[in-house]
């Protein structure tokens, strides 16, 4: 559909409905909205965004798709409770401003989320229209429409107004996604909120994990720039358990209440034979390199090398897989094997990712996994034996089990492996905070309301949920600001 | 705040970081980069720390781009990012007599372990070695927190002419063994000194410097093998029981980017000369 058919189409709908003869089947008959994207073989070589956005038009005819039904089940799929049906209706109407007022509401991060969110397995799973097509493919494309009222405030004048001071001090430890909304919400109480980063730039997973092509650095700075503009202070290169700990900043440094948000912390290695030869990498460290230490730059201004590999095997099945897998493309990679021991459809990345990822060239070999890694004399990687896999019962995720197909060994020639199969948690706050309780995994345990076992300490995110998305750790982030909010005022009135 | 030249290529400079002063204990270290969008994050340790100038000191070798951009850097520069103190602390106690090896640079991080020991009650003897007498660094130092130094170099222009790991056998092979060994200093050394004190039963502690990227356990890049399972240097180290670490595997992995790294120096070197010409 051009351009001009779209404008065409939206008039006639825009008559009915003034009319008032805009019936359900009409708006099932309006086809859905593909997200514009950069060609896959141009964008094999650059690392701009791929997804372009919406025009006005496309967002138009998609939000007239939805049915604005009475049951809403798709704000019951949100994990921050968008009102998401009123959102979509305004934007029909193309009161675009009003729509991106009603997202913030609920949630601090728009344009983050409209890119970045397992939409498929939140709001849209649920969507109505999907359901009537037995598709969640062709349900309201309720992330790009969200994305496309962010972006379209690029300039805007978003920040929130603020409280009078409460001379109250909250520390927020990592700036993350959690840790920014914790750090907006309660700097518009009024408290005096300081951010504590671990590394010379903000932004946690959101700037050294997550791509340039998915997630533009861009977008995530200007939401840390509105946090500045609120007052908010940011100390980098402060890891908190090291410079200071959470008892120091509590004690000596006169912080009335924290939000730990340090997120998931150490790589998962699969334990076999040959990991820690050279070229094995975990999904941490590649993406890190690349993207926070801009490599793909090396040799023109950027300093930290990255393995310039020819035949790159990524193993796993997740999001973090997918952008490895990318980003080994990016990087020059003639070939890019994704190896995940389960089939497609247990693959727990976002249906657009896995798309993307096979546009731009990458080659899944599904039900198969590395059984051991191999060298040269240098300890250089040549090559990963995999077993093949087959399906067997559920199990306790609910998904088919994979079960090793014994002899089935075969090899295949790579020079680098990047190990993408999840975290487990960073230790170092659990050593260097006595009295912070933790679960047998190194989580840290919780309440309802995201407060810890020690006083005035809150915590949410990675660390808390163990490995989650960007839109849980929000969530977190300001169900632990409400609770800090409602601590620090009960606190206020008793020292008053 | 201050600097220096310690020999041909080591360097040393006092940098103003307070809050690291503060917290910095003997075995930690401090993750640096010069400027915030393009230089590489490198770990270097913490010679020495004065929380009440709020100073530490850090002392470097030049090997390639970034450790040359340091050394070029003047009085008064700032290095864009100083992050610490990382690392797990060394275990201090009163063990009885310990024999501190430091090879080349790896003096450096030796010097405030040997200081807490010696303040623990413990007898130092110290083995200093290096390639060549102008090489040798911080032996005054050492002198004042030690019972014994012990000097080598392998060409015999200072002190013993003998590797590290002569001295260090002798001592073992002494009616009362040491109690406690601390090698810091190249890979290979540090392989060595443990090959030879591991016939004698006697503990040995080394300080691993691997790559790293954030240092925090995040990225995972200075994973060595340990008793045959990975271990994070940032997090579970830097220190470790020595007799467990495999050291031919952390070789290879330190020369993982050295082409790279190789091509970073020589370009960095040739831009460095033109600046020259310019003046």
């Amino acid at each position: 559909m051009t351009e001009k058919e779209r404008q065409k189409l939206l008039q006639q709908l825009l008559e009915k409905q003034k009319t008032g003869k805009l019936k359900p089947a009409d708006r099932y008959e309006i086809p859905p909205q593909d997200m514009p994207a950069q060609d896959p073989v141009k964008r094999r070589a650059n690392v701009n965004e791929v997804a372009t956005g919406y025009t006005e038009t496309q967002a138009r005819l998609e939000a007239m798709r939805c049915l604005q039904c009475k049951t809403a089940p798709c704000i019951k799929g949100c994990p921050v409770q968008i009102r998401i049906q009123d959102f979509v209706a305004v934007i029909a109407d193309g009161d675009f401003k009003k729509a991106l007022a009603i997202i913030k509401e609920n949630s601090l991060l728009p344009a983050v989320c409209g890119r970045v969110c397992p939409q498929e397995v939140q709001c849209q799973q649920t969507c109505t229209v999907g359901l009537k097509f037995k598709d969640t493919g062709k349900a309201v494309s309720i992330g790009r429409l969200e994305r496309f009222v962010a972006d379209l405030d690029q300039n805007g004048d978003g920040t929130p107004t603020v409280a009078p001071e409460t001379g109250m001090k909250v520390a927020v430890i990592g700036s993350g996604p959690g840790g920014i909304v914790a750090a907006a919400d309660t700097a518009r109480a009024g408290h005096d909120v300081t951010i504590f980063e671990a590394f010379h730039k903000t932004g946690g997973v959101m700037v050294y994990g997550i791509p340039e092509f998915r997630l533009p650095k861009a977008i995530v700075q200007e939401e840390i720039d509105v946090l500045t503009k609120m007052g908010v202070k940011i100390v980098c290169n402060f890891i908190v358990g090291r410079t200071r700990t959470i008892e120091q900043l509590m004690t000596e440094d006169g912080f009335d209440a924290a939000y730990i948000g340090v997120g998931a912390g150490l790589p998962r290695f699969m334990g076999i034979e040959g990991e820690s030869l050279v070229g094995v990498y975990s999904a941490n460290e590649y993406l890190t390199r690349a993207n926070l230490m801009k490599a793909y730059d090396f040799g023109k201004g950027a300093d930290t090398p990255i393995a310039l590999s020819k035949k790159v095997a990524v193993i796993g099945g997740g999001n973090v897989t997918m952008d490895s897998a990318r980003t080994a493309v990016r990087l020059g990679a003639e070939k890019v094997y994704l190896v995940y021991r389960r089939s497609e459809k247990e693959m727990p990345a976002r249906i657009e990712e896995v798309h993307h990822a096979k546009e731009e060239g990458v080659e899944f070999h599904i039900l198969q996994s590395p059984k051991r890694i191999i060298g040269d004399q240098n300890s250089h990687v040549t090559a990963i034996e995999c077993l093949k896999y087959r399906l067997g019962e559920l199990d306790e995720s609910g998904r088919r089990r994979p079960i090793p197909i014994e002899g089935s060994e075969f090899q295949i020639d790579v020079d680098a492996v990047i190990i993408a199969i999840g975290n487990i948690a960073n230790p170092l706050i659990r050593q260097t905070t006595p009295g912070l309780q933790f679960n047998k995994w190194g989580n840290i345990i919780v309440d309802e309301n995201c407060k810890t076992s020690l006083e005035g300490v809150y915590a949410g995110g990675d660390i808390v949920l163990g490995a989650a998305t960007v839109i849980l750790a929000m969530g977190q982030g300001r169900i632990a600001a409400a609770a800090i909010n409602q601590y620090l005022e009960k606190k206020k009135l008793d020292t008053d | 705040m201050s600097k220096s030249q310690l020999s041909e290529d080591v360097f040393t400079a006092d940098v103003e970081a307070p809050l690291i002063a503060e917290a910095g204990k003997p075995g930690q270290f401090v993750i640096i980069s010069i400027s915030s969008e393009y230089s590489e994050r490198i770990p270097l340790t913490i010679a020495d720390a004065n929380p009440q100038k709020g100073t530490i000191r850090l002392i470097w070798q030049r090997v390639g781009k970034t450790t040359a951009e340091l050394a070029d850097m003047k009085v008064g520069d700032e290095i864009a990012n100083v992050a610490g103190p990382l690392g797990r602390p060394t275990h201090i106690e009163n063990f009885g007599t310990v024999v501190c090896v430091g090879g080349g640079i790896g003096t450096a991080p030796l010097l405030p372990i040997a200081k807490a020991l010696k303040k623990a009650g413990n007898k130092i003897i110290s083995i200093l070695g290096a390639r060549t007498k102008e090489l040798l660094i911080l032996e005054d130092e050492f002198a004042q927190v030690s019972d014994e130094v012990i000097i080598t170099t392998d060409d015999g222009s200072y002190g013993r002419k003998a590797l590290v790991t002569e001295p260090l056998k002798e001592l073992c092979q002494r009616s009362r063994k040491p109690d406690q060994v601390f090698a810091i200093g190249p890979a290979i050394m540090m392989k060595f000194c443990c090959a030879a004190t591991k016939q004698f039963d006697v503990p040995t502690q080394v300080s691993l410097n691997t790559i790293m990227v954030d240092a925090t356990g995040m990225c995972g890049g200075c994973r060595i093998e340990f008793d045959g399972k990975p271990k994070f240097v940032c997090v579970d180290g830097p220190e470790f029981d020595g007799h467990k670490v495999n050291f031919d595997l952390m070789m290879k992995r330190l020369n993982a980017y050295k082409d790279q790294e190789q091509k970073a120096y020589e370009q960095y070197k040739k831009h460095g000369c033109k600046i020259g010409l310019d003046k």
